[in-house]
């Protein structure tokens, strides 16, 4: 069988139809939207129908679409963005436990610079507690930052009753989508969000593009200075091509949403039960039902992950884990340990995650080659040696 | 991240994988926190204080496996003198080198053939010259959750 791809929430391909449309702009529509001849004001047309196909996929208003340069770069923007310049009416942000690194450790620099950040926990599915998060609230708390969904284990945050506590709190709340859109729905208005990030190459579109929805009236303090451009607020010349690409994905990615969502959740469910049903001491990680459609993340008692990844690539299975060799430093993933996985449980994290090339006979492969990898393992290592004789 | 095609292949075709029975000394070092723990068992000779046979079991990554079955390679034949000199950096360099993040794993092989060494010598009552007690020698670590 020729490479699979079960890495969709690292990235995906750009999908035919997306590099169709940005195509064009890397050629002969180079134009600078800022100026003023022919070929800037198609380029300048095409940046502008791209924010209106990101705006109606959203349910949100074009004016309150900011192109930038990634989904890190969003939340960045939207959280320091909040937090430099409300610092006269509160210094106080809550946010969870299993952020992104992009939310974590700009929270992290806020922290070094007088703020205070309440890092709400999850239960053991992942899942934060709205007790816990009014309890959280302060007169001073300024922003509330959850996202949507988990990169790693896929788990869905209640964001409507998030936004509704926000909203009578009269607090800010900012949510990372930049797993979730394009996934699952997602509607600004109706969802009570202020701010938004999102990403365009984890919907098909390219990397070195990104959104930052920030509502009507909502205040943020700039902090890339320069052009014009994003009426004032992001400077930089508009990557043109990478935004209308995103335009293009956004809108496939929605329009085929539900269809997609219903294809992969039951591929999904085969890649969960046929691991836990076939390799004994094996867990879920994340919640059965209230987690993305195309996330798998399960662990592996007594292996370790980035060994399991180098065996799946050598039969042309590519995937992730939390492993602390995965993450470049010795701890496991964060979002493992907030769950309550003891540090071996996390080490031996497999994450797939599906998407558009996903087929049933892909899961059949995967399914048939993964025991023999993890007995392969096993039989290597210690831990499992000793739980042997324990039992024995 | 780049591995070398040498610490792929004993990453792949570990060498000395297993246990041995009634081993003269076994070290293991690491820890479940930090994703390594490496077991090893030795076979050596008492009359001639040679490493008949070297094997080990590794919980970790690519890296992790490739030291240890380096590591019970160069040692098996050596007398234990000999062996005192395979250190981390032999290891590696015999691996051609190791990405900067997993120079941990080639000192935590060198920590195991000492802890097995210093096992030896201790059920022995024999003192070895030029070796320390093991600093991270967890010896029968904590039970491990199944699922």
């Amino acid at each position: 069988m020729s490479e699979i791809y079960f890495d969709h929430a690292a990235t995906t391909p750009i999908r035919p139809e997306v590099f169709d449309a940005m195509l064009p702009f890397l050629k002969e529509g180079y134009g600078n939207p800022s100026s003023i001849y022919e070929i800037a004001r198609t380029s300048k047309k095409a940046l502008e129908r791209a924010r209106d196909q990101v705006a109606t996929a959203l349910g949100a208003q074009p004016g309150e679409i900011f192109f930038t340069g990634s989904g890190t770069e969003a939340d960045n923007w939207a959280i320091r963005g909040v937090a430099e310049l409300l610092k006269p009416k509160g210094n106080h942000i809550i946010t969870t436990a299993i952020e992104h690194h992009a939310v974590l450790h700009t929270c992290e620099y806020l922290a070094k610079n007088g703020y205070e950040i309440t890092y709400l926990p999850v239960d053991d599915q992942g899942i934060i507690s709205l007790e816990d998060l009014e309890k959280a609230i302060r007169p001073e708390t300024i922003l509330i930052t959850v996202m949507a969904a988990n990169n790693e284990i896929g788990t869905l945050q209640p964001i409507e009753e998030i936004g509704r506590i926000a909203k009578e709190r009269k607090i800010l709340f900012h949510t990372d989508a930049v797993q979730a859109v394009g996934h699952i729905p997602i509607n600004v208005s109706k969802m009570g969000i202020d701010l938004l990030s999102l990403s365009a190459h984890k919907l098909y579109g390219p990397k070195g593009v990104g959104v930052l929805y920030c509502k009507k009236g909502v205040a943020l303090k700039s902090f890339i200075h320069g052009g014009g451009q994003e009426r004032g607020r992001r400077a930089g010349t508009e990557n043109v091509a990478g935004i209308v690409a995103l335009g293009t994905a956004i809108e496939l990615a929605v329009s085929e949403l539900e269809e997609e969502a219903a294809r992969l959740s039951v591929l999904r469910n085969k890649v969960i039960d046929g691991i836990l049903e076939q390799i004994p001491h094996t867990r879920l990680n994340g919640h059965k039902t209230l987690r993305l459609p195309n996330n798998a993340n399960v662990s592996f008692s007594f292996i370790e992950g980035e060994s399991l990844l180098l065996l799946l690539d050598m039969k042309g299975i590519f995937a992730s884990s939390g492993s602390a060799c995965t993450s470049g430093s010795l701890d496991p993933s964060h979002v493992l340990l907030a769950i309550g996985l003891p540090h071996e449980t996390a080490h031996g994290s497999l994450r797939i995650t599906l998407g558009r090339s996903s087929t049933d006979e892909q899961i059949e492969y995967f399914l048939k080659e993964l025991p023999a990898i993890v007995t392969r393992l096993r039989d290597m290592s210690p831990l499992y040696e000793d739980f042997l004789k324990r039992r024995a | 991240m780049l591995y070398s095609d040498k610490v792929m292949d004993h990453f792949m075709n570990p060498r000395n994988v297993g246990e041995i029975d009634d081993p003269s000394g076994v070290g293991t070092v690491g820890n479940v926190k930090c994703g390594d723990i490496m077991k090893v068992y030795l076979k050596i000779e008492d009359n001639s204080g040679v490493v008949e046979d070297a094997k080990f079991k590794t919980f970790g990554c690519g890296a992790a496996v490739a030291t240890s079955s380096m590591a019970t390679e160069m040692i098996k034949g050596k007398t234990i003198q000999e062996a005192l000199e395979i250190t981390n950096k032999t290891v590696m360099e015999a691996l051609d080198g190791l990405p900067p993040i997993k120079v941990h794993c080639s000192c935590l092989a060198e920590e195991a053939l000492h802890a097995a060494l210093w096992d030896y010598a201790t059920k022995r009552g024999i003192e070895i010259t030029g070796l320390k007690p093991p600093v991270s020698d967890i010896g029968e670590h904590e039970n491990v959750m199944a699922y």
